[in-house]
Parts: structure tokens; sequence; C-alpha cells
């Protein structure tokens, strides 16, 4: 079967964003971008399906600007087979997004596609759950283990207060929490062997799609600040300051 | 604007009873109208409808009772949440796992974008939630005709339980998708507080060193103090903890009265989870453990000394 795996470039998830002082966006010059961790860790379980013959071929699906190529070309040196890119300059959101993924699901036909359950930049999590609803299909977020037979998937998610086991018809939609894998490092061969892979160039035009945002960002503002604490020396002054100071015991 | 402000809230439960993210929930609602409703979805949970009649605020409940709507199914749930959707301007979602799975389904059907986790309501239209961590506050402004939002819970006081007569109407349910099938539930028995509603949390991390010191060491203090537990993900990862403890970014986001983060280094990510607690505790042996830098009390110890000190005090 062929699985479609969607990836974000993000902000790398170890730097610390800082707001531009009027308010308009972040400022993002020279910051350090990667795949969104939850868009890794779906492209290794599409290419651990592969390797255990379930998946036949992976395809890796970016949606956003020209410098994108660069997150496919991570994916093809994980394992994804080929890659597409639906280049925008608009900011998207997540239908917008789930309106393009349709469109190429539409065109590829995967029986499974698997995305991250969240970015961690705009911390939605929003697209898997849309995507599954545009295009009709089961859906299964937060999961921590999958496994495919025939026509149907036997998924894990993790929900408040445990664990739940979900079977799905195929084709369906799985979205990626921490605990499904440990994703792999790409090799310099497999790095190498990726350039020569094929990376297809789209455009939501050409795939019919209105990426329009629908809502409007005012404003982008720091969150407060926690003013600075104390240190105590010992349990004893700890406890005195949680009674009498903080008042919370 | 004169559009009409009827507000729909899907409640959160387990059949049994309602859970306390419907009351935080219903708060968010009040900020965007007056004329708040609540969908009650399941199988045999009269109980629950009758519970959410009597919310403080709440002025209708329209109870869905059929065995499509039992195990929670996002297929299923959604389509029963969309046949409303069209006569409310506002529907809200608890920000739980629960919510977070239907409420994008639900948002796709109506094609309307999906305000995620808001922490405040502005007006009707505008609202405030977190991004990238929690590091920046985003204020969005939407124009669609309905607004579909999960709210972050610990950002809303809770609407009293008691002190509504709203009336009760059954609606006609839907049929099952025959999409997907709950094959079965691992539910984590706990007599403690839950995690997300806790007055106080204790948070322990990798420097526990394994499961059995974990609830060795920080058990004694969470039952003093009458606490949920909670966890880095390093620990969870560690399998000291399980999943379902893990506070953070992509975990649980808690605000209790008072966090006690024993044995965490404090990365942005387990920051985003807790920074909103009122008090924050520290208690670490690294003098320079990002931690110390948002904690109001700071204790540079080893946890393994001071933890029970501390249980042995209270």
């Amino acid at each position: 079967m062929k699985v479609l795996v969607a990836v974000k470039r993000v902000v790398d998830f170890n730097v610390k964003i800082r707001v531009k002082p009027d308010g308009s966006g972040l400022d993002l010059a020279g910051v350090k971008m990667s795949m969104n961790p939850f868009d890794e860790i779906a492209v290794e379980e599409a290419v651990r399906l592969k390797e255990q013959g379930v998946a036949s071929e992976v395809i890796a699906v970016s949606c956003g600007s020209a410098a994108c190529q660069e997150t496919l070309r991570s994916a093809l040196a994980l394992g994804a087979d080929r890659a597409m890119l639906v280049e925008t300059d608009v900011e998207l959101e997540p239908l917008a997004v789930a309106k393009l993924l349709a469109s190429i699901a539409e065109r590829e036909q995967p029986q499974m596609i698997i995305l991250g359950k969240q970015a961690i930049d705009d911390d939605c999590n929003q697209v898997g759950q849309m995507l599954a609803a545009l295009t009709a299909m089961p859906q299964a977020t937060f999961v921590s283990k999958v496994t495919v037979n025939d026509r149907h998937a036997t998924v894990t998610r993790e929900v408040d207060g445990g664990l739940e086991t979900l079977r799905l018809r195929l084709p369906a939609v799985i979205t990626t929490d921490l605990r499904l894998n440990e994703p792999r490092y790409a090799t310099l061969p497999n790095i190498m062997k990726a350039k020569k892979k094929p990376l297809d160039v789209l455009t939501p035009a050409e795939l019919g799609i209105d990426v329009t945002p629908r809502l409007a960002l005012l404003k982008l503002a720091e969150p407060p600040r926690r003013s600075a604490g104390i240190r105590v020396p010992d349990v004893a002054t700890l406890l005195e300051k949680l009674k009498n100071e903080a008042k919370v015991i | 604007m004169t559009a009409p402000t009827k507000v729909l809230v899907i409640a959160e439960h387990d059949h049994v009873s309602l859970k306390k993210a419907t009351r935080h929930a219903v708060t968010a609602a009040l900020a965007c109208g007056s004329d708040v409703h609540v969908l009650v979805a399941g199988h045999g949970a009269e109980g629950v409808a009758l519970e959410a009649s009597r919310l403080s605020g709440v002025s209708h409940v329209l109870h869905a009772d059929g065995p499509a709507l039992a195990d929670h199914l996002a297929e299923n749930l959604s389509t029963q949440v969309l046949a409303l959707a069209h006569s409310y301007s506002h529907v809200l979602f608890p920000a739980t796992s629960n919510g977070k799975n239907v409420a994008p389904r639900v948002a796709a059907l109506l094609d309307v974008a999906q305000i995620s986790d808001i922490i405040s309501v502005i007006d009707a239209q505008t609202f405030e939630r977190p991004i990238y961590a929690g590091n920046a506050i985003a204020t969005v402004r939407s124009g669609d005709k309905v607004k579909i939002i999960t709210v972050r819970t610990s950002a809303f006081d809770a609407v009293d339980a008691e002190g509504g007569a709203a009336s009760i109407e059954r609606m006609v349910t839907v049929d099952d998708s025959g999409l997907s099938t709950l094959m079965g539930r691992e539910v984590a028995r706990s007599e403690r507080p839950e995690l997300a509603s806790a007055r106080i949390v204790v948070s322990g991390g990798r420097a526990l060193g394994s499961s059995e010191k974990f609830l060795d060491v920080l058990t004694p203090l969470a039952d003093k103090l009458n606490a949920a537990l909670g966890a880095s993900r390093a620990a969870v990862d560690a399998g000291y903890a399980p999943n379902d403890w893990q506070v953070g970014q992509t975990g649980k986001i808690v605000a209790p009265q008072l966090y006690i983060a024993c044995g965490i280094s404090g990365a942005i990510q387990h920051q985003a989870g807790m920074k909103d607690s009122k008090v924050i505790v520290a208690i670490n042996k690294d003098p320079e453990a990002p931690i110390f830098e948002i904690a109001d009390y700071g204790l540079e110890a080893d946890l393994f000394d001071v933890v029970p000190q501390l249980a042995a005090a209270l």
C-alpha cells in the first residue's frame, strides 16, 4: 500500500523565539529551521511500514515556501521514496493545509496518511483531523502504536487517563504522538541519495485550492514574565514561606 | 455586531459523571455569549445530562443518546455536532484529548478555521492563544460564521456545578459511520485528584532514577498535600511515570495553585505546561537548572534528601 506522510518546516525546537517589538510577528532572521519533531516520528513510522513490507511506497508532502524542499530532502534521506511540495508564500492555516493534502490524497490514493499530532510552532493540533474529515476517512490521533493488517489498522492512542485501542477501516489518517517510535538519523550516503530522488513542485492554484487565511492575526505578544523568585536554604524555610507568604498550603 | 450569539459547549464526560473540564469551557462560553447550551452526547448518560442542566449559566442541555455515541468516536461525534452547529455562533470544546480529537473534524466539515486552546476571550470574535510552546501569545480574530474553538481549561475558572436549571431536550442521534471501532481502553485508576484540575501538583523528572523511586519518593509528599502527580517528558520516556502524567507542550497544561518540580531541569517544552501555576517550587541539585528562573521558591538540594523531609514536616 501507498503511504503519504506530511512534514512541516518549523523553527527548531531548541530555539528560544523572540517576538518583534512591534507585535507584528516573530523575529525569525537567521533562526535555525528543522522538520517538526512529530513529523520525524511520522516519517519514521512510514519507513518502518515499508521495511516491514506493509507499505510499497512512501510519499512525503510539505506545503509552504520553496525552503520546505530542504525538509522534504530530509524526509527522503530518512527513507521516503519521493516528495511533493505545494509551494506558496501565503501563511497557511491548518484548514488550507488539510485541503491541499486532501487534494493530493485524491490524486495519489494512499491507504494511509501519517501526520504529526501538532506542529510546535502554531501548536494547533488540527490538520490530521481536518484531513480525515475532508477525505471522509477514519482518524486516529495521538497514536503510540500501529499495526496494519490487510484492510484495517489497529492503533493505540494516548488519551487523558490512559490508552485506547481503535480499529480503523483503511484508508485512514493517523497522527503521531511522541512515543510511537524513535526516529532514526539520516546517514551521509542516504543524504546523498536523497538528492537524486524525485521532488515535484505544485501550487495551490494547480490543485484548485483557495488558501486565503480565515483568521486575522491582530497581535503577537511576549507572555507575561514571572518575577524572579528567591532561593531558600532549607526545607523549614520553604515550608514557612509556602504557609505564611504564598499561603498555598 | 448583531449576529446572534448562541453558544454550544460539548460536554466532556465518561457516561458516569461530567468532567470538570466542561465547567471551565462553560466559563469561556459565557464570555462569548449569554445563551449557553451544552451537548451531552453518549449512550446511557442521563445522569450526566442532569448534571449539565444544573451548571450555573447554562440555559439548555441537548442530550443525544445512542449506541453510535457510546465510545466518543470522532467520526460519529463530529457528525452529531455538525447537525447542530449551524444554529450556533460558537461551538466550544474543552482542549482535552477528546476535544482536540473531534473539534477540527467539525471545523473542516463546516469549512471554517478552528481556534485552538484559547486562553482568553477578548470579544465574541477575538481570542488569545499561546503559540511556540507558550513563548508568544497570538491575538486572532475570526470572521467565520460559526467559530469552532477549543478551550485551555487551566485558563478559565470553572462555573459552579449547582445553581442552574436548564431544560433538557433529547435529540435524534447519528448512525455509526462504520469507519472506526473501539477495541479496548486501559484506564489508569487513580485515587488522586486529576492532574489537569488539581490544586497542587508534585512533579518529578529523570533525576528520580526509576519508577520505584519515583513513586517511593514523591507519593508520600503528594499524599500529604492531596496533590496530583506529574512528570517531565524525560521521566515518562525513561518509563518512570505513565504517559498521561506528562506535563508540557505535548502533554498536559496545568496551572495549579502550587507546582512542585522535583529533579526537573525545566526545558522550554516543560515550562509550556506549568509556567502559569500560581506558585512554583523547584527542588534541584543543579544551581544552573532553568527551572530556577521561573520558580518562586528554589531549593538547591538533593531531592532524595529534601522531598522526604518535606513530606515528614507536613
